[in-house]
């Protein structure tokens, strides 16, 4: 499998990642070089091999359910570039 | 009956999906320890985690899993004791991390069927394909200020439930049925309270049209359509425009689109060309979900009756009519009201009651069974006095408008205005007496044939008697004169 520019170019839109063309061969290489990686890995056969997500036998840890957390607008909107109020604000999206 | 819609060149059938976004009942969000309750102060119901702060971690809450189970299992449908966490992606202001938690692969519910019933009393089993817990987004508002759009993260968070059904829905009307009964069963459960006016449960509907006996053809999705009717108002004329579309010779593009009630018609969502690109891939923050068999017989065993077996019961322990039984379980609040009024009196007159006088008082009155003017014990202990003979038929619907207006008990309204039933059979054949003294002329009639009145001789001595007659004595009486 290999990519060409203008699925290389969706995919950077997808991410937002603004590319110039002059990088789109470059990026093409590299994805291409990381798929050939995979294709190879695609080789083992895995039938009948239960997928492993992590050393040991771990699941999810559940919590219960209490609220712990929130009322801290301050530190919720410290880091906003342009709180309005008790709001974010962000360039206006029209839909 | 089937649903079918003329085209020019014949009947086109309609297949219709849904997926029902329900917002799980519980004290905090799904991934954090923040409130998950409606309002709130902007932004106060918000954690690091939610606000997709660097190095926050998510940690999952059992509740909104075990609700997801009961829902499952309300849905007869089968709990994967292993599910997984997916990311998926995309940029929307309202959705602080760029990808939303949800079930791709591995939902934690799998098949499962919802039993719907039409107007014409037939039914239809309507495939559930799975549900999967996910995480909601904040709240934009674009009206606040011209040049910006302003966020509100409370909701970012909360637990919701997707529940996907299979492309069984064959018209509007199914569609309806499907979504109320769907939210009666998530509402028995006490897994989301169903409110669509405040978006705990919305639809994306999946419509597309074809000839009979064709596979399907291509479906349009419309988003986020937030009440019944709007949902079989959006498929009905979603389908004619695609109609329109193959028989003049174009195509259906599979796309998103969105309802616009005020205009009856739905609009393309360009924006979301690539909405359906989500570039899933499992969350490497969150260990597969792993559930105990045993748990899972336990939130069994603890569930509460459900609608389908509560009518069946109510039809076989009380003997009333399929219909008006459906009528009583439709709230579980209501269902209990009525348990309350027949338990240990006459279940027929009880439902009658109930279903008549007592339902449309809450009508006229705008009032709710949670907030009734009357209780159950009130209305049980009328139907007493109507069964032990202190009041008749008629005397009762009095006495209830004075409970209504008053609050008093049937009791002591019967005390106060003297209205017992008389059953002193001198009294009855004193008033009898005295109505056939002032009516000759229609005594004679009756005499020389005319049967029919003495539906007259019986109005005219109950009317004597402030309709306090015990109107079986009275007929007694009347028959015994004539």
């Amino acid at each position: 499998m290999s990519l060409d520019p203008a699925t290389v170019r969706r995919i950077a839109r997808l991410a937002r990642i603004g590319i110039d063309e002059s990088d789109l061969p470059a990026l093409q290489r590299e994805l291409n070089g990381i798929l050939g990686w995979i294709e190879q890995l695609n080789e083992v056969d895995i039938d009948n091999v239960e997928p492993m997500v992590g050393t040991g036998h771990a699941a999810l840890r559940m919590r219960e359910d209490v609220v712990t957390d929130g009322d801290a607008r301050e530190a919720v909107l410290s880091n906003a570039p342009d709180a309005a109020g008790p709001y974010y604000t962000v360039p206006k999206v029209v839909e | 009956m089937t649903y079918l819609i003329e085209g020019r060149d014949g009947p086109w059938e309609l297949v219709v999906g849904l997926e029902v976004h329900a917002q799980v009942i519980s004290q905090s969000k799904l991934f954090s320890g923040a409130s998950a309750s409606y309002g709130g102060e902007p932004n106060t119901h918000v954690s690091l985690v939610d606000a997709g702060f660097p190095g926050m971690l998510p940690v999952i809450n059992r509740e909104c899993v075990a609700q997801a189970v009961r829902t499952g299992l309300g849905l007869k449908a089968r709990v994967n004791l292993e599910s997984r966490f997916d990311r998926k992606n995309y940029f929307y202001a309202d959705l602080p991390t760029g990808y939303q938690i949800s079930q791709f692969t591995h939902p934690i519910i799998g098949e499962g069927a919802i039993e719907i019933e039409l107007a014409d009393g037939s039914t239809r089993m309507i495939g559930i394909t799975r549900l999967h817990l996910e995480q909601d987004a904040g709240k934009s508002m674009h009206d606040q200020d011209p040049a910006r759009s302003f966020i509100d993260l409370n909701r970012a968070g909360v637990a919701l439930m997707e529940i996907v059904s299979e492309p069984d829905i064959r018209s509007p009307e199914e569609a309806g049925a499907y979504l109320r009964k769907l939210r009666m069963i998530l509402r028995y459960l006490g897994t989301c309270d169903g409110n669509m006016e405040e978006g705990s449960m919305r639809a994306d509907v999946n419509v597309s049209v074809r000839k009979a006996g064709e596979p399907f053809r291509t479906r349009c999705e419309i988003k986020n359509v937030n009440s019944i009717r709007y949902v079989m108002q959006a498929i009905e004329v979603e389908a004619v425009r695609q109609v329109e579309i193959w028989e003049s010779g174009g195509s259906v593009d599979q796309e998103t689109r969105l309802f616009d009630p005020a205009r009856s018609e739905t609009r393309s969502l360009r924006s979301k060309e690539d909405a359906h690109d989500y570039r899933y891939f499992p969350d490497p923050d969150l260990l597969p979900l792993v559930i105990e068999e045993a748990w899972v017989q336990d939130l069994a065993a603890h569930l509460p009756e459900l609608p389908d077996a509560k009518r069946q019961r109510f039809q076989d322990e009380y003997g009333i009519p399929r219909y008006d039984a459906g009528v009583l379980v439709a709230e579980q609040a209501t269902a209990d009201f009525y348990e309350t009024v027949a338990r240990g009196r006459d279940p027929r007159l009880a439902a009658n009651w109930v279903i008549g006088d007592f339902f449309a008082a809450l009508n006229r009155t705008g009032r709710t069974i949670q907030d009734s003017p009357i209780s159950a014990d009130a209305l049980g202990g009328m139907l007493d006095l109507i069964t032990d003979g202190t009041i008749n038929g008629k005397i009762a619907k009095d006495v209830f408008e004075e409970m209504l207006e008053s609050g008093e008990s049937a009791a002591e309204i019967v005390e106060r205005k003297g209205l017992r039933q008389v059953t002193d059979t001198g009294a009855i054949d004193a008033a009898v007496q005295a109505v056939l003294d002032k009516n000759p002329d229609k005594l004679a009639e009756y005499r020389s044939g005319k049967d029919k009145l003495f539906g007259f001789f019986v109005g005219q001595v109950m009317k004597a008697m402030a309709g306090k007659g015990n109107p079986a004595l009275v007929n007694e009486a009347l028959k015994k004169v004539l």
